[in-house]
């Protein structure tokens, strides 16, 4: 006995009117917004297009081949160079702080962050007043203190004839460095041999070393006996870099920096600009902190256990951070250290502060000698990004290496 | 019979605290013992306690002649406190060079101050103390002793007494906003947010003399505080969105939020602030007036800080269960109302603490305005080390200490309070 309503039949005839189909607003929607995005950046281009006519810049990018026009401190010969040719000088010097400055803040950072841990309370307190310090004031003001209050204060001016070798006042220590407001002369690779020969042997030095390794562990599959990969390596590396020095001329018998004739002038060696040096310094020391902290938390997310074990088996300190807790706390840390490593990078463009040429302080000088402002960024934001997609290329690539096998 | 039968409801156990207190020492054996065995209590960790301890003192000793034996020649001969720098300067430090041009009284900005400090206790207070895990007296001296400290250096460096008194008062208006959620009705507190916007509007309004064009004439601290926190406030909103706008499921905008993001955490702050100061007239229809050089570095600051900001809150979001958004689905919400009244609130309790660092972030970067010749605490000290009295005679390590100092007291106060805002809000122990 069926009393219920007979279910009217909806399908066909009583679809929603198209305005009101879920479907159809959310594309309607979004192709509003993208509309209303490319309407603002074509109103912004054109606004740039008129105004660059209007002052009279160019509104393409051949200003690249135009002169820079001046010399400048630390790039001397930048009157010859194209606009193009300097940036690419700058971006060299950027290059030159993140090469020293990422291993040197992680080195010092692993080593503070390892004191922060310390059972030994005066370990501690310098690892917490260190890290406290550094991270709470900003790198800039480090930049100045360092470079202001530091550097250009401290080292000691070389003016001329009172400063000759055998004098009083003569900055020279052992006929290797000097060290003076015009530069730290460092000894380096005798600029007479042949340098690039002997880079080129130190790399197929490290193509030796891989496939001495490779033989090592094919004996060890074979044979059992133990690979001993970093005496082997080591071995070869420096026979075949031994070998590389005699050929491209003996490269390694370094030239130390001394003071030239005039007294006023440092010859030989490497100079090291003293805004660079004040600059690496600075940023290393700021960004230890912050690498510091993220050790700490990483060393502190290893389970207790492992320091337990590490100790049960009767491991050394040493031996328990360096075979147990540091291989594991590297997975964690890979992506807040790149992260770091982004940021030091991004904290060379300070450097415009203190006079180093780099790729920021390149752009500020062309933008001065009436080259048009908008390119320009748009150049120079496309360099940075080149250094950060590169530093998150790596990352990426050591964070898939190191992560777990899961399932 | 007793113990065995005694049931957790029939003895109440003592309620542990929310986080372990630190303080608490894990072996009970006397301090001295424990400070005997910490630092000389093998070869190894006396050899580490004589090198870090040789350090430390060193340290100590070289900050203290720095701080309190610190005398420098001046060019007639006579020996004069380097420190005079900064005493002679305050007003530059705290207001900047520019000030005397917006013919603001310095009563007005003790006025926006109190209120400003009055809003952050209202902001901060707890309604139900009871509810709030136990202060433990480290992170009470580790907020409040950076304050102190602050208050002692600067009435060593004023000259009259009237800023002294004031300060000492400004403790007071924070109690009186950190103690009124408890006592004011439900329907005033539970709107503290909204207040708390209204207040800061009213001490903007106060400390411009309701022309928010005087800005452009600020420096020194009160430049850099106010950058910060219009930018940081500016930028929420524009964060919220292009999160929001991350985590869509609309594929045609989620690449716009992400090539935002991405392209400006790409590049440095400083780049950006060049593109505000150099190239951002460009953008404008032509003819027009590029705004003045402050409101150009504030817009490019919320950009910039945008960007961090959508990623902070995208993580606040991603930390919000699953269930929240299906159970408000179960009950027929719309999407929109789902994000807005369930999911939102919750990331954006989670989002607090990095936005306060964030914050400091942005407090620090601040320094940047000295590049574009913007006069903040930093670019103050430009006018002030070349002028005729101080140009040349070394004066850099004491002025430089002294902004350091500004900032070292602010980040760090605060960093220690964001830490405490974690505890309290329960993040991460949930």
């Amino acid at each position: 006995v069926s009393t219920a309503a007979p279910i009217p039949e909806l399908r066909g005839k009583e679809h929603p009117p198209f305005y009101r189909d879920i479907r159809v607003i959310r594309w309607v929607g979004q192709l509003a917004v993208v509309a209303a995005v490319a309407a603002l950046l074509w109103y912004l281009f054109g606004n740039v297009r008129s105004n660059l006519v209007a002052s009279g810049l160019p509104t393409g990018f051949g200003f690249l081949d135009g002169k820079f026009g001046s010399a400048v401190p630390g790039l001397p010969d930048a009157a010859d160079l194209t606009v193009a040719q300097t940036f690419a000088a700058g971006f060299m010097n950027t290059l030159r702080v993140i090469l020293f400055g990422i291993p040197g803040c992680t080195i010092l950072g692993i080593m503070i962050g390892v004191a922060r841990l310390s059972d030994n309370y005066a370990v501690r307190a310098f690892g917490t007043l260190y890290v406290e310090t550094f991270r709470n004031i900003p790198a800039l003001v480090w930049i100045f203190i360092i470079h202001f209050a530091i550097s250009v204060a401290s080292l000691p001016p070389i003016t001329g004839a009172d400063n000759l070798p055998g004098t009083a006042d003569d900055p020279t220590y052992f006929g290797l460095f000097v060290v003076s407001n015009r530069g730290i002369g460092i000894p380096w690779f005798d600029p007479g041999a042949s340098t690039e020969v002997f880079i080129a042997g130190l790399f197929v030095a490290l193509m030796a070393v891989w496939a001495v390794n490779v033989w090592r562990k094919q004996v060890n599959a074979a044979t059992g006996k133990p690979t001993h990969g970093g005496r082997w390596g080591l071995a070869t590396f420096l026979l075949v870099a031994l070998i590389a020095n005699f050929v491209a001329g003996n490269p390694l018998a370094v030239d130390g920096a001394g003071i030239a004739e005039g007294g006023r002038q440092i010859e030989g060696g490497m100079t090291v600009q003293v805004p660079y040096f004040s600059l690496t310094v600075a940023l290393t020391l700021y960004t230890a902190s912050h690498v510091a902290e993220v050790v700490r938390g990483a060393i502190q997310a290893i389970h207790k256990g492992q320091t337990e074990a590490a100790n049960a088996v009767a491991l050394t300190t040493f031996q328990r951070y360096r075979f147990i807790i540091l291989p594991q706390a590297f997975r964690i840390m890979i992506p807040p250290l790149a992260n770091q490593y982004l940021n030091i990078t991004k904290n060379s463009s300070l450097a415009v502060a203190i006079g180093y040429i780099e790729i920021t302080a390149v752009f500020g000088r062309i933008v001065n000698n009436a080259s048009p402002a908008p390119q320009g960024v748009l150049i120079l934001m496309g360099l940075y990004l080149i250094f950060s997609l590169s530093i998150s290329f790596v990352a990426n690539f050591f964070n898939r290496r190191l992560s777990l096998e899961t399932r | 019979m007793g113990a065995p039968t005694e049931t957790r409801e029939n003895h109440p156990q003592p309620e542990e605290p929310l986080v372990p207190d630190e303080d608490q020492p894990v072996t009970t054996e006397p301090l001295g013992q424990r400070l005997k065995e910490g630092l000389f209590g093998d070869l190894k960790n006396t050899v580490l306690t004589l090198v870090f301890g040789t350090v430390l003192l060193y340290v100590a000793y070289r900050s203290y002649l720095f701080l309190f034996a610190n005398l420098k020649p001046t060019p007639d001969g006579d020996l004069v406190n380097s420190w005079n720098v900064v005493r002679d300067n305050l007003e530059l430090f705290v207001v900047g060079n520019q000030f005397g041009r917006t013919g603001i009284s310095y009563s007005m900005l003790w006025a926006a101050a109190y209120l400003a400090v009055f809003a952050i206790g209202f902001a901060v207070g707890p309604v139900n103390p009871a509810k709030v895990p136990p202060m433990t007296w480290r992170t009470r001296i580790s907020i409040m002793g950076p304050a102190l400290g602050a208050g002692v250096v600067f009435a060593n460096f004023t000259e009259t007494l009237t800023p002294i008194v004031l300060m000492l008062l400004l403790p007071v208006a924070l109690a009186i906003g950190f103690y009124l959620p408890r006592v004011l009705p439900e329907v005033v507190v539970n709107r503290r947010g909204i207040i708390a916007v209204v207040l800061a509007a009213l001490v903007f309004a106060l400390e411009t003399g309701f022309d928010p064009s005087n800005v452009d004439d600020f420096g020194g601290l009160l430049l850099t505080l106010n950058v910060a926190f219009i930018s940081i406030a500016a930028s929420f909103p524009l964060g919220v969105i292009l999160a929001l706008a991350r985590r869509s499921s609309f594929p045609l905008i989620r690449p716009i939020a992400v090539a935002y993001i991405e392209l400006i955490r790409g590049v440095p702050l400083i780049t950006l602030l060049f593109m505000g100061a150099f190239a951002l007239a460009f953008f404008l229809p032509p003819g027009s007036d590029a705004p003045p050089g402050t409101i150009r570095s504030i817009i490019m600051f919320t950009l910039f800080s945008a960007a961090y900001v959508a990623e902070i809150v995208r993580g606040g979001l991603q930390s919000v269960h699953k269930g929240q958004t299906e159970a408000g689905q179960a009950i027929g919400l719309s999407p929109a109302t789902v994000t807005a009244r369930i999911v939102l609130p919750q990331a954006l309790r989670n989002s607090i603490p990095p936005l306060v660092g964030q914050f400091i972030a942005l407090l620090k970067d601040t320094s940047l305005l000295i590049i574009i010749g913007q006069f903040d605490i930093l670019g103050v000290t430009k006018p002030m080390l070349s002028s005729l009295a101080y140009a040349n005679q070394g004066y850099f390590p004491e002025t430089y200490a002294f902004v350091a100092f500004l900032f070292w007291i602010i980040c760090f106060s605060m960093s220690r309070a964001s830490q405490r805002l974690e505890t309290k809000l329960g993040v991460g122990t949930r």
